[in-house]
């Protein structure tokens, strides 16, 4: 949404400085919280890095069972968040895109792109990560089938592959190999261990363990 | 006791570590202050840089510097070697130089023109989108078919030209087939982006995590760079998340990180995009092949011609073995192969698995494929009549050679007989069926490595190579050799590798790696028992008056293998002499009998695909691979690079293209939803299928490569079995849908 009295810039006149963007998005919350000197300074052209100070923001949300009192800029992705800012690298980046899966983590128990996500958009949720799954000691009984089975090689694409595969257990989606190679095609794995993947989660399945 | 035994599968030593994302990649090591790197590319293929305006990029916040020709450090040793190999010689500098960030000049599409530091990756990437250039353009030359009268002969003594017999005897032959192959460009696009991580903790000693095949090939790269003692630079690479090749040279990017970081005093991160690991980081290069066949009546190869001409950047020739596997795989009497390079305004290829064999492979055994065709012969039968015994190139025996065997059991599992021998006439419902196979094969080779085994006394035993594993399972396997030479149990064996603190191990690449390091290993441990039997046998000690050869070692008992109750537990054994442990340290490789034998991995694939007339569409539905590869290390994780090599030929074989619009030089499908690598729904049953027959002439363990023949000829193979479902010849990969419309 935007306050239509303020109109954005005409086509082919374009202004896509932080100045404007601050100004023009009533929305954005930001606004709300920036003080009117600090305003004056951007309307002035003092500073881009006085604008920067201004643009974290204050997020609440679960990440593996602990809650989290963060402040992140809007555009932070939470793959990004998750691998740059708390540490938390189990969760990898292969594309940025969503297009290879690599960054799946669960978000109030769905699957998603964290790539795909803005950190700001997990406000009061709850965030699953690989490191969150099970540990070296105590592995979660997909872990352990990826491991006895090696559903992977290099292991970049695992942790998603991992996150994929108890999320499609649960949707329900794992009862014959061809619903698994279905349901997991938004996973990338060019090592190519598709093959033991598959096997582990029809295993994970077959077990009847709760995911 | 036999310390070769067929070995038993277990679970991939750092498998916890990568299920629970513990597993550290170049990019996750936190360093204090790190700042972010990201590259602005050229958006012209060919051309002059003319303006170039960061004003704005520099002013944002948070930016640490804007790095472009106009102020990039001075890097003294520029003319650094690229480093490592996978079975040639590295690229070689050709008259035009590309230097990243010195000059104007444009030689490729996404060239960089600036490098964007700030103190977020956020702001680096936003401040990036700020840097704005003005161009004057040339029309790029990036179509290899436009260009193919500009094609050279590459200077390099390797890829000469080759022949024995009578030149063009396939001429005189009977049935003559002559058909030109093509294999588009391809993208190695591993799950992990390139990049690096760089510190320089000191004015002469530098920290590198790093994204390469090689740590002691990367830290030769930036000591000669930044003429540093190699000692002083230190290359971290325990776990990398797929290579497929990329990895085996230091590109130009890095090396620039390195000098950037030295001028803003910390430490300096670049992850590209997916975007630049097409344009950055090589791929597989774009390459037409003609094959000339001629067969007498009897189903013998009379001779054969094999053409290769590939893409190469401007800047450097690019090389790889495209040809080879023509000159041994049949015993052909005449034969004559030619390799020749066109260099266009693109980035430089780097082998891509499988290498040129991959590449080459698809031509000659779709045109075995074809030739049995037209002698009206079963292709396996045609494979059978030409089989080679002894290498026909050097006049010399194979060291060994189960190919046969190999033919048989494949053969077996995917049921060939059921194979319809008129194409096009078997049906499953709507869907055609067919039925196809080939033959992949690679050097097998030894190099030079150096391990360090060191045996503590409450039993334990740790290995050490700088040695990186990017996926195939090293760590694994290598575990596995000291377990069976020094019969320490699995569980008490640390392997440590992926770091130039270690000793020195070749780049991983080439299939040579459990060949070479498994080599120094075993040969290190066998140090290791020979000092323990000593220690056992003098007067007085435990096992005194038995001879070495009556002795075996196993869980962490060494003992008389004719009387097992005649035993001494080797911690005790280390106690009695007082000794905290025992460490040794060799060098190995290869002996003269690399020179007497021709060394080879073979693999056979079967496919059996069904192809819908309507659509075109192909679906495969079985595959069995087998590999012919020596014994066996370690069965789990072989499988596993077998089934990988099934996926990433599936892939090869009707999905992968890089697609380049040569208008502009540029890719139009530069990302992983446009350029379709195999995915879970691509990828169906499975069989693997290993000979496991030791070759004690390559090393003592008798064991070859297998990362390469998983791949090798796999393409080829699904194109034979699309003719035989259809009876439509598919020479240019990948085989699309439009490709096969109106097949009935």
């Amino acid at each position: 949404m935007r306050d239509e009295s303020q109109p954005l810039p005409e086509p082919g006149q374009p202004d896509p400085s932080r100045r404007a963007f601050l100004k023009h998005s009533s929305a954005l919350a930001a606004l709300a919280l920036t003080p009117p000197v600090a305003l004056t300074a951007i309307d002035h052209s003092l500073d881009e890095r006085l604008a920067a100070a201004f643009e974290q923001l204050p997020l609440q949300v679960r990440i593996n069972g602990q809650a989290q009192q963060l402040s992140v800029e809007p555009r932070v992705t939470l793959l990004d968040l998750l691998r740059e800012q708390l540490g938390l690298t189990g969760t990898k980046k292969g594309c940025d895109h969503g297009q290879c899966g690599a960054c799946t983590v669960h978000v109030d128990g769905q699957r998603v792109n964290a790539c795909l996500t803005l950190a700001l958009t997990t406000e009061g949720r709850e965030v699953t990560t690989i490191e969150g799954l099970g540990s070296e000691d105590k592995l979660h009984c997909m872990q352990e089938a990826f491991l006895r089975h090696d559903g992977f090689q290099c292991g970049y694409c695992t942790p998603g592959q991992i996150m994929s595969a108890v999320a499609c257990v649960r949707e329900g989606h794992a009862d014959t190999p061809e619903q698994v190679r279905e349901y997991m095609s938004g996973n990338i794995c060019r090592c190519g261990a598709y093959a033991n993947i598959v096997a582990a989660i029809l295993d994970v399945k077959a077990s009847g363990q709760k995911v | 006791m036999d310390i070769n035994p067929k070995n038993q599968p277990v679970d991939r030593v750092d498998g916890r570590q990568k299920v629970t994302g513990s597993a550290k990649y170049f990019a996750e090591f936190a360093l204090p202050r790190t700042a972010y790197c990201v590259i602005v590319g050229s958006t012209i293929a060919r051309g002059t840089l003319d303006q170039l305006d960061t004003k704005r990029a520099a002013a944002a916040p948070g930016v640490l510097g804007v790095f472009t020709h106009l102020n990039m450090p001075a890097i003294p040793g520029w003319d650094a070697p690229v480093g490592g190999q996978a079975d040639g010689p590295p690229p070689q500098p050709t008259a035009e130089t590309y230097r990243i960030l010195r000059g104007t000049k444009i030689l490729f599409d996404g060239q960089p023109i600036a490098m964007v530091v700030a103190d977020t990756f956020e702001r680096a990437t936003y401040a990036a989108s700020l840097v704005k250039a003005t161009y004057t353009r040339q029309t790029p030359k990036t179509d290899l078919n436009k260009h193919l009268a500009a094609a050279i002969a590459p200077s390099i003594p390797w890829m000469k030209d080759y022949s024995r017999g009578q030149a063009e005897a396939y001429k005189t032959a009977p049935v003559v087939l002559e058909a030109d192959y093509v294999v588009p460009t391809e993208v190695h696009n591993p799950m992990e982006m390139h990049g690096i991580l760089a510190q320089w903790t000191s004015p002469t000693s530098l920290l590198l995590y790093a994204k390469t095949q090689g740590v002691n090939a990367t830290q030769r790269a930036m000591a000669q760079a930044f003429k540093l003692d190699p000692r002083n630079v230190k290359v971290h690479t325990e776990f990398m998340g797929g290579g497929f090749g990329m990895g085996l040279r230091t590109w130009p990017q890095e090396t620039a990180v390195v000098a950037i970081a030295r001028q803003l005093g910390r430490p300096v991160k670049l992850v590209m995009t997916r975007s630049q690991m097409f344009q950055l980081v090589g791929y597989r290069p774009h390459t037409r092949q003609t094959i000339r066949m001629g067969a007498d009546a009897t189903g013998k190869l009379v001779g054969l011609v094999h053409e290769a001409t590939a893409e190469t950047a401007t800047y450097e020739d690019f090389t790889e073995g495209t040809v080879n596997m023509s000159k041994f795989l049949y015993a052909c009497p005449s034969m004559q192969t030619r390799y020749r390079l066109v260099r266009l305004d693109r980035g430089v290829p780097i082998w891509m698995r499988g290498p040129g064999e991959a590449t080459g492979a698809f031509a000659l055994e779709s045109a075995m494929d074809e030739m049995a065709h037209k002698l009206h012969l079963d292709p396996l039968e045609f494979r059978l009549r030409n089989y080679s015994e002894t290498d026909p190139e050097h006049n010399r025996p194979y060291s060994s050679k189960n190919l046969r065997e190999a033919y048989e059991r494949g053969a077996a599992a995917i049921g060939w007989r059921n194979r319809p021998a008129t194409p096009g006439s078997q049906r499953e419902g709507e869907w055609l069926v067919g039925y196809g196979m080939s033959t992949g094969t690679f050097n097998a080779m030894r190099w030079q490595a150096t391990v360090r085994v060191v045996l503590q006394a409450d039993g334990s035993l740790l290995v050490q190579s700088a040695v990186t594993d990017i996926g195939p399972g090293t760590g694994t396997a290598l575990t596995i050799i000291a377990h069976n030479v020094l019969g320490v149990p699995l569980d008490r064996i640390k392997v440590q590798y992926g770091d130039t603190s270690l000793p020195p191990a070749p780049t991983q690449g080439g299939s040579a790696i459990v060949s070479t390091v498994g080599s120094a290993v075993f040969d290190t441990c066998s140090a290791v028992k020979q000092t323990l039997v000593e220690l056992a046998t003098r007067p007085g000690a435990p096992l005194a008056g038995h001879q070495a050869e009556e002795l075996a070692l196993a869980d962490g008992q060494l003992f008389v293998e004719a009387k097992l109750a005649t035993q001494v537990a080797v911690a005790e054994l280390l106690r009695q002499n007082q000794l905290a442990s025992i460490d040794k340290t060799t060098e190995s490789k290869g002996g003269p009998e690399q020179q007497k034998y021709s060394f080879y991995s073979y693999s056979v694939h079967f496919v059996r695909v069904r192809v819908n007339p309507r659509t075109g569409v192909v679906r495969v539905t079985k595959t069995v691979s087998v590999a012919d590869s020596g014994r066996i290390i370690s069965p789990k994780t072989a499988a596993s690079q077998m089934i990988g090599g099934v996926a990433g030929g599936i892939g090869m074989a009707l999905t992968e293209e890089a697609v380049l619009d040569h208008r502009f030089g540029r890719y139009v499908n530069n990302n992983l939803a446009d350029y379709h690598v195999a995915v879970h729904a691509d990828v169906p049953e499975i069989e693997t299928i290993t000979i496991d027959k030791p070759d004690y002439l390559l090393n003592p363990m008798g064991a070859k490569g297998m990362g390469e023949i998983a791949l090798i000829g796999f393409a080829a193979a699904v194109a034979n079995a699309v003719f035989n479902a259809t009876g439509r010849r598919v020479r240019e990969l990948p085989i699309t849908l439009d490709k096969l419309l109106a097949v009935s």
